[in-house]
């Protein structure tokens, strides 16, 4: 299974499942990162750590630690 | 006289208290700018240091209070601001909420009014940023959304200042009539449990303010004050293992163990719903948008850093060069108006007091009002224009590696300007933990205000060649250190999971310049009337304590000496003879002698301990002192020859390195270390701080003391 954190840049994704604890899951809903949601991988910053994805409108920035618990599938 | 009348307000009027609730980036204090009349109260909401800003205007027959609440993505807890809006809508007393939302990003906005929808208080929603709709093709029907929500959607614009009468209007109309149940429709497994809930409410004649309805769905969502209400009615035994099957028939629908989870899916296929019946896209935008175009520049993946470099260079050339002008005529004012009231004085103590103490403690205070005012305004461009959030986003991979957060660098940075805007920069921080690590560290950035105390040493001890390269090692090892400690900071005391880093990058926008000057305002005042009032009562107490007990025998034979001495340089000599007994027999003096056991492991005597302990109150104190303690006149800078050969005549090389490892690490001054204390939100953080510094200087002087002494 893909995880958002593997997806390369102006790769479009939808969100299957989300991996993390309950507080960070709440934080990622509340931006909109829920089941079903629709992705576009937007920029990777220097050395990957963090990347920026587009949700709906809305840039996001997220960690490499937190795109990896973003279970997605291609689309 | 008729007019008059006409305009005024009745004396008892009506009055409706406003909740201004919206997600970030709205333009929700844009909008409250835009009332005119308005009157801006700016506080703190209690225990926190999040800015309150309250609007008082009157309209009609109408007074009214807007509290503009703090962005929320959704209703929960997770930063201080979040906090803020959460308790405040549950706990306080208001009329209404004005939901603010951005038009031209309907669908993720909604999000957070189908939760403020449960709350059965009557909400008005504020379609902002209309106009920006329509020139992106959007043609949003607020009359079929207020239909299909069942409350009412008032089209308006902050910048344009469209729509905010009707919005009033609105509110007024909406105050008057009967409060009406919003429409939130679910997908059938939800509607189905809410339909039990309610039959069994119904069936059971439960007597509630709110409708059967509202109370299941805040049963469903396991809201904590409905289950509360319902857990002592007798009723509960049976209505619990209703609540339990539904809550499992729900989760089974979502495929998921968490009811908010659920209820956040249910919310989205609802708001999917309202967009796709109240919008009409005209045209798929497929041109790269402005904020594309810039973000491929200001965050591209080589660019990006060196731009943002840049960026903060020019910001700090501004802050300190052109911050320094009027710092010289501020510096020259006070000092001119000691003077002019000290000629007024006749008393010496009383004289002593309100020119050494008062005006010279004060004046520090307002010295550093330019800085401020240039470095907010900076910052508050850097914030409204959306640049920050990209800062965060080029930098968290590095500043995540010490356990810092990518927006620390603000803060870090201007840290070698100055601690008490940095402390007060930190505010960007939207985490607490992330915050409170911050603050810790911005004290080993070295301020301005060592550098003379460095110079002095430098001077005393090295080449005129290698000065500029002993300089650069003290700034980079301070800062190296600083990394180091928060690394040690955050596996200890603020050890625990990473706290996620998941942040909207939002559109650039140009700033409103109203907007930026009641925030550099709000916060130039918060500084003076704070800091102010302290600093003015601790400058005080270093004075008393410099200064008393009076000896007079002391006074006495050197008078007799001072006016037998023969010329002027001799004179001078004895001035400072006396100034430096009465030192050592002060207060302060005492307290350096008492401490002296405790600085010798350093290699420090106790003028040096004294030096270093006035150096709390500031930094540029140290020197002075040292000045009067080896007799040379307080009026001495880093500059002057005679108090650098005095240093290299009386203090080792050793010690002399284990007295700037000091200055570098402890705390930087009384007014830095009060803004502190408010900005981490306690006197005990202050004290963990004090604590900490004060052993990380004390063994880092210890080791640098050992080493130096085993080279040289």
């Amino acid at each position: 299974m893909n995880n958002l954190f593997d997806c390369n840049k102006k790769c479009k994704v939808r969100v299957v499942k989300l991996n993390a604890d309950r507080d960070l899951k709440q934080r990622l809903i509340s931006f909109g990162i829920m089941k079903e949601a629709l992705i576009e991988v937007l920029e990777h910053a220097p050395a990957k750590s963090t990347i920026e994805i587009k949700v709906g409108k809305m840039r996001i920035a997220l960690r490499a630690e937190e795109a990896q618990l973003i279970e997605v599938e291609k689309i | 006289m008729n007019e008059m009348q006409g305009k005024a307000c009745p004396v008892i009027a009506n009055h409706i208290k406003i909740a201004l609730v919206g997600q970030p980036n709205v333009g929700k204090s844009m909008l409250i700018n835009s009332v005119s009349n308005a009157h801006l109260h700016v506080g703190n909401f209690s225990g926190v240091t999040v800015d309150k800003t309250e609007v008082l205007f009157d309209y009609k027959d109408y007074h009214f209070t807007v509290v503009d609440l703090p962005g929320t993505y959704a209703f929960t807890d997770y930063t201080i601001e979040e906090r803020v809006t959460h308790d405040y809508l549950c706990a306080e007393e208001y009329d209404i909420i004005i939901n603010v939302v951005d038009s031209t990003n309907l669908e993720k906005n909604l999000q957070l009014t189908a939760e403020l929808l449960t709350m059965s208080k009557r909400v008005i929603i504020a379609l902002n940023m209309s106009d920006e709709a329509h020139n992106e093709g959007m043609d949003i029907n607020a009359e079929y959304m207020s239909e299909l929500l069942g409350i009412s959607c008032v089209k308006v614009s902050a910048v344009t200042k469209m729509g905010i009468e009707e919005l009033i209007d609105t509110v007024v109309k909406k105050h008057e009539e009967p409060k009406t149940e919003a429409k939130l429709i679910f997908s059938e497994a939800v509607e189905e449990e809410i339909a039990r809930i309610v039959w069994y409410l119904d069936k059971h004649k439960y007597s509630a303010e709110n409708s059967y309805r509202n109370i299941a769905i805040n049963l469903l969502k396991n809201n904590k004050r409905t289950y509360e209400k319902l857990h002592d009615n007798p009723i509960w035994t049976e209505l619990q293992p209703i609540l339990i099957e539904a809550a499992k028939h729900i989760e089974l629908h979502h495929d998921s163990d968490d009811i908010k989870e659920a209820f956040a899916e249910e919310y989205a296929a609802f708001n999917r719903g309202i967009v796709a019946e109240v919008i009409k896209q005209a045209k798929e935008e497929v041109k790269k948008t402005l904020t594309e175009k810039i973000d491929n520049v200001l965050i591209h993946p080589i660019l990006g850093i060196p731009i943002f470099l840049f960026f903060m260079w020019g910001l700090f050339q501004l802050t300190f060069e052109i911050g320094a002008i009027p710092m010289d005529y501020i510096d020259m004012f006070f000092g001119w108006l000691g003077d002019t009231v000290g000629a007024t004085i006749a008393n010496d103590d009383i004289r002593s007091l309100i020119v050494d103490g008062i005006i010279a403690g004060v004046g520090a205070v307002i010295l550093f009002v330019p800085n401020i005012i240039i470095l907010f305004v900076g910052i508050a461009l850097l914030e409204s224009t959306g640049y920050m959030s990209r800062v965060a986003f080029l930098l968290d991979g590095f500043f995540h590696k010490f356990g810092l957060h990518g927006q620390s660098f603000i803060p870090l940075v201007t840290g070698f300007g100055c601690s008490i805007p940095a402390y007060m920069s930190a505010r960007i921080l939207k985490n607490d933990r992330d915050r409170l690590l911050t603050l810790f560290i911005i004290g080993f950035m070295s301020c301005g205000a060592r550098l003379p105390v460095y110079v002095l040493f430098i001077g005393a001890f090295f080449s005129p060649e290698m000065a500029g390269n002993m300089l650069f090692a003290i700034y980079i090892s301070g800062a190296m250190l600083g990394l180091v400690a928060a690394k040690i900071l955050k596996m200890t005391a603020f050890k625990g999971a990473d706290e996620p880093f998941v942040m909207e990058m939002p559109k650039y926008r140009l700033p409103s310049l109203k907007l930026i000057y009641h925030t550099v305002l709000t916060k130039t005042m918060m500084y003076l009337k704070k800091a102010g009032t302290f600093i003015a009562a601790a400058s005080m107490l270093v004075w008393f304590l410099s200064n008393y007990p009076h000896n007079t025998f002391l006074e006495e034979s050197y008078a007799l000496k001072i006016e037998n001495a023969v010329g002027e340089r001799a004179k001078v000599k004895e001035e400072n003879l006396l100034a430096e007994a009465l030192l050592e027999q002060s207060y302060l003096g005492t307290i350096g002698k008492f401490s002296e056991p405790i600085f010798t492991p350093l290699g420090f005597d106790w003028k040096m301990s004294v030096a270093l302990q006035t150096g709390l109150a500031a930094k540029e104190v140290v020197v002075s002192t040292l000045g009067v303690l080896y007799s040379l006149g307080s009026n001495v800078d880093e500059d002057n020859n005679s108090l650098i050969t005095a240093i290299s005549k009386h203090i080792s090389i050793a010690s002399a390195v284990a007295f700037i490892v000091v200055i570098m690490i402890y705390l930087p001054c009384l007014a830095a270390s009060i803004v502190f204390t408010r900005e981490a939100g306690g006197i005990k953080y202050f004290v963990y701080l004090f604590i900490f510094t004060s052993i990380t200087a004390y063994v880092m002087a210890f080791i640098a003391y050992n080493i130096t002494k085993m080279i040289v």
